[in-house]
């Protein structure tokens, strides 16, 4: 693209902004051409996965010959062979084995990924890159854009984050429909379609009669033995319909896709980031819905963060007794609703302060008497400030936004003071 | 043919076969390879389309390089459209691909015959004038006609063609089509051998919820003269009160979900009334089996279906035991087959008459027909000779209005009808001035105080006078340059393709009047003119 008069601005993409691609699959190749020829100069793109002749219509970036090989790296040579002076750096490998710091050397982050479980660690590590103010406004200096497109057949969105401005993807997981499941007793007494009989197949008659293997989607072996169970169970019910390719949709959770809706999310997504990166136009408000199935429909959905997001929000509000201890405090966090699940072991940390870490050693012999210290003490007196926990069970950190309050018992003599 | 079904497989899951067989029979004519054009042809060749031919004088420049992907370094200086052409054909091996090395406008004059061997033609970065002519032509040979333009951080896209029938429109919001206020003598027996009120909880939570909404209505109806409940809420609450253990029963939580359709059911929508009424159903000895079928529906639901379509067939999961389920399934396609003999005979007969009983109609062309009968659908788009002389520029008028009052409109609606005006003007434009408006950036002031003359005059001659166009769109249109940028080119490119392969397949529906696609809201909106 030649951008009149801007030519210093077209030097600044291709020398000193860092894009990163999760995902070079159907999105994925899309994207990397559209920032390619949009003047990017330094793309990396990360994806666990190789190539299968099922990604033929739709992601050009591969031939017949790549099946087989990872996607992350075909697809970087071949765009690096079309268009000079682009440097593409592949990452053959799952998200999760990046160390956070990997994440945090990009600009702009751009998902092209199928699943809820991916885009929500990807957000979780982006939100915990967010440091709020004491004000409870976001440090701009913190804020990593996260830019998220999706499609399925005819259906499509692309959507740009701000954490700490506009909603992060946890705020808005309300957007995603609920996955189908099957009830057991419907797969296991009474089937009546040939997905529960598929699936009871799959989920249950596997596990019973090929004890110690574990089942791969991509075994044809597998999937022939998944179909031939199907099949059984089908005639013993007297339902038809069983097909190798509907067992494969099932047990897959096959979605099907098309290159016309790929190249218009990720063209949106592309857009977008140019305008992330040199401010050329307004930016999109804030959530693309894309519908190809009845003409063709384009718009936009504004809507707002969630204030209580456990992700992305200055944090989740929590009143405690002003007495109470830094112990006490981890005890009624593990109690809280809200956490359940989230919690076993919390560290808790203040403005980069260390309160109670509980690993490694070192550090939890040092921390541990903070622990019958009065929390409030500890947040230097403030009556109420943003604690940030990390746990094992968390992918990011947890912001949690304590609010000192009188509290109805009379002062506890072991913790007055410290104030 | 393996290996062709794994490379199509996540398509064949929505076209089917039959539609893959249909984009495989396809001839696309692509005229102009730039990126727009390129780019919606790249979509259409992965999706196996028979053959295309690209339609481009022009020599690949260190411009095309820069946004364009279809063309690389070793075609400096040579054909664009060999390049593509060649480029393409890499991504799939199955489609034929050829090109021709001429302008569109002067094989529009030369050889005009030349479009008629094309299933389609997709036209992109083409002007007003030379699309009028095109138009005519595919008209004229009946060859299906796509327009798509780039231009800035704007795009348009529309169809062009005298007819096209849609069995498989798919839509998004289709109603199960259960009948249960209207049971059959089959369906009724069925359900007459049940007893809600079985006194065997393990039975009771397990009937199938359509026959739990006939009962509870046949029950209603009963104390209440034969009528049915008033409303919904009164209907779920006679539901609740058969119901026993409310963790359990989700037979009941399917029956209160689908209350609704027993006095609301799907009904004839304005769109099949018009395809019934439509002066194409009073056939004869030339009219195409879609109008024959339909002429036929029509005498079917004048006499057994009683002013319903055939039966579907197809019913959803309900939770139950599986030999009530089984059973019931098979009742309504057994059903459904019947509507399907009965039509195909009204087909026989309707054939007959028309002299063309030598060549009948598969019963499997009558069967989907039948099963997709509630949605079918009819396009005909008007001419763009007649959206250019139109004035009806009150709808234009009406959404400009709108915009400076933007409280009232969703800010998705801004600008689009602007666009629209502009992108013609910037046509006029060119025919006057020879280039198009900010192409030299010393007159772009000049430029956009022409630009906007050009455009008021537009609207005021499609009678839309008096609606001011949004002075900031007037120069971001100037500023644009006519550039063509990659990413626009995808979308727009995207959309184009898209809508190619709505047309090939006859599935799902195009787009009805003209897309304005505007990228600096990412927001696109159909408008009628």
């Amino acid at each position: 693209m030649i951008l009149k008069k801007r030519k210093k601005l077209l030097e600044s993409l291709q020398n000193d902004f860092r894009v990163l691609v999760i995902g070079a699959g159907g999105l994925g190749c899309e994207l990397l051409k559209d920032l390619a020829l949009s003047g990017f100069g330094l793309i990396h793109v990360i994806d666990m996965d190789t190539i299968d002749v099922s990604n033929l219509n739709r992601q050009f970036l591969f031939r017949i010959q790549d099946v087989g090989k990872p996607k992350a790296e075909v697809a970087a040579a071949r765009v690096m062979q079309r268009v000079k002076g682009v440097t593409v750096v592949p990452h053959f490998c799952r998200i999760e084995e990046k160390d956070v710091s990997f994440y945090q050397d990009f600009q702009i982050i751009v998902l092209g990924l199928d699943s809820i479980e991916a885009r929500s660690y990807i957000n979780s590590v982006v939100c915990g890159f967010l440091v709020y103010e004491e004000d409870g406004s976001p440090d701009m200096t913190t804020i990593k854009p996260l830019v998220d497109g999706g499609t399925e057949g005819f259906r499509g969105h692309a959507r740009v984050i701000y954490p700490g401005l506009t909603p992060c993807f946890h705020c808005s997981l309300w957007l995603f429909p609920p996955q189908v499941t099957f009830p057991l007793c419907t797969l296991a007494e009474t089937p009546r379609s040939p997905a529960h009989c598929i699936e009871y197949a799959h989920l249950i008659q596997w596990g019973q009669e090929r004890q110690g293997e574990t089942f791969d989607a991509d075994n044809p072996e597998h999937m022939k033995w998944i179909y031939d169970q199907a099949l059984k169970r089908g005639a013993q019910f007297n339902i038809s319909g069983i097909t190798y390719s509907l067992t494969q949709g099932v047990v897959k959770n096959i979605v099907p896709a098309i290159a016309s809706t790929n190249a218009i999310v990720a063209a949106t997504c592309a857009l977008e980031i140019l305008k992330i990166a040199t401010m050329f136009s307004t930016g999109m408000d804030v959530y693309m819905q894309y519908t190809g199935t009845e003409g063709i429909y384009m718009r936009t959905v504004p809507h707002d963060k969630d204030p209580n997001c456990t992700m992305c929000s200055a944090g989740v509000p929590v009143d405690v007794d002003n007495t109470i201890t830094l112990q006490k405090f981890i005890d009624q966090l593990l109690k809280d609703s809200r956490f359940k699940l989230k919690l076993s072991k919390p560290s808790v940390s203040y403005h980069g302060t260390n309160l109670y870490m509980q690993a490694p050693p070192v550090l939890e012999e040092m921390t541990r008497p903070n622990l019958q210290l009065p929390l409030l003490g500890l947040m230097d007196g403030n009556t109420s400030g943003v604690l940030n926990i990390n746990d094992r069970r968390l992918t990011g950190v947890l912001r949690v936004r304590v609010t000192f309050k009188e509290g109805p018992d009379s002062v506890d003599m072991d913790t007055v003071g410290g104030v | 043919m393996a290996q062709r079904n794994n490379k199509y497989d996540r398509q064949l899951r929505i076209w089917g076969e039959h539609g893959q067989t249909a984009l495989e029979r396809a001839r696309v004519c692509v005229l102009n390879c730039g990126p727009t054009g390129s780019e919606a042809l790249k979509n259409l060749v992965l999706g196996g389309i028979g053959s295309f031919t690209i339609v481009d004088a022009s020599e690949v420049s260190v411009s095309d390089l820069g946004n364009n992907y279809l063309v690389d370094w070793e075609s400096m200086g040579q054909s664009k459209a060999k390049s593509v052409c060649a480029l393409l054909q890499e991504l799939n091996e199955s489609v034929v691909a050829k090109f021709v090395e001429e302008s569109p406008e002067a094989l529009l004059k030369s050889n005009p015959t030349f479009f008629a061997q094309f299933t389609l033609v997709i036209a992109t970065q083409m002007t007003e004038t030379h699309l009028l002519k095109l138009e005519e032509i595919c008209r004229q040979h009946n060859v299906m006609l796509v327009i798509a333009r780039s231009y800035g951080l704007a795009g348009l896209v529309r169809i062009s063609v005298r007819e096209h029938v849609i069995i498989e429109s798919k839509p998004d919001n289709r109603v199960e089509d259960l009948r249960l206020h209207i049971p059959w003598p089959e369906l009724q027996s069925y359900v007459d051998e049940f007893d809600i009120d079985t006194p065997d909880n393990n039975i009771h939570k397990h009937i199938p919820f359509a026959i739990l909404l006939i009962k509870i209505a046949e029950d209603w109806k009963k104390a209440h003269g034969g009528k049915l409940p008033a409303n919904v809420r009164l209907f779920k609450e006679a539901i609740t009160a058969r119901r026993r253990v409310v963790e359990e029963e989700d037979n009941y939580t399917e029956a209160l979900k689908s209350a609704y359709i027993m006095l609301f059911p799907p009904g004839i929508s304005s769109q099949l009334r018009a395809v019934l009424e439509d002066k194409a159903a009073e056939v004869e000895a030339s009219s195409s089996d879609f109008w024959i079928m339909v002429a036929a529906l029509k005498q079917f639901m004048a006499n057994e279906g009683q002013g319903e379509p055939p039966l579907d067939g197809a019913i959803p999961d309900m939770h139950s035991f599986t030999d009530y389920y089984i059973k019931l399934q098979k009742i309504y396609q057994a059903r459904a087959e019947a509507d399907v003999t009965a039509v195909e005979g009204y087909v026989a007969r309707i054939l007959k008459r028309i002299g063309r009983d030598s060549s009948p109609i598969p019963r499997s062309t009558i069967k989907l027909f039948c099963k997709n009968s509630r949605n079918l659908r009819v396009l005909r788009c008007k001419m763009l000779s007649d959206e250019y002389s139109s004035r009806s520029g009150s709808e234009l008028q009406r959404l400009l209005a709108a915009e400076e009052s933007r409280f009232f409109f969703e800010q998705f609606l801004c600008s689009h009808p602007a666009l629209y005006i502009l992108l013609r003007a910037v046509d006029h434009f060119a025919a006057t001035y020879n280039r198009f408006p900010g192409a030299f950036d010393g007159e772009i002031e000049e430029d956009v105080s022409r630009l906007k003359s050009l455009a008021v005059g537009l609207l005021n001659d499609m009678g839309g006078g008096g609606a001011s166009l949004p002075e900031d769109v007037v120069s971001e249109v100037c500023r644009f340059g006519a550039s063509e940028i990659h990413c626009v080119a995808s979308i727009v490119g995207g959309i184009a393709s898209q809508e190619c392969i709505k047309l090939l397949t006859r599935q799902f529906t195009p787009i009805q009047g003209t897309l304005i696609y505007n990228a600096m809201s990412a927001t696109s909106l159909v408008l009628n003119v």
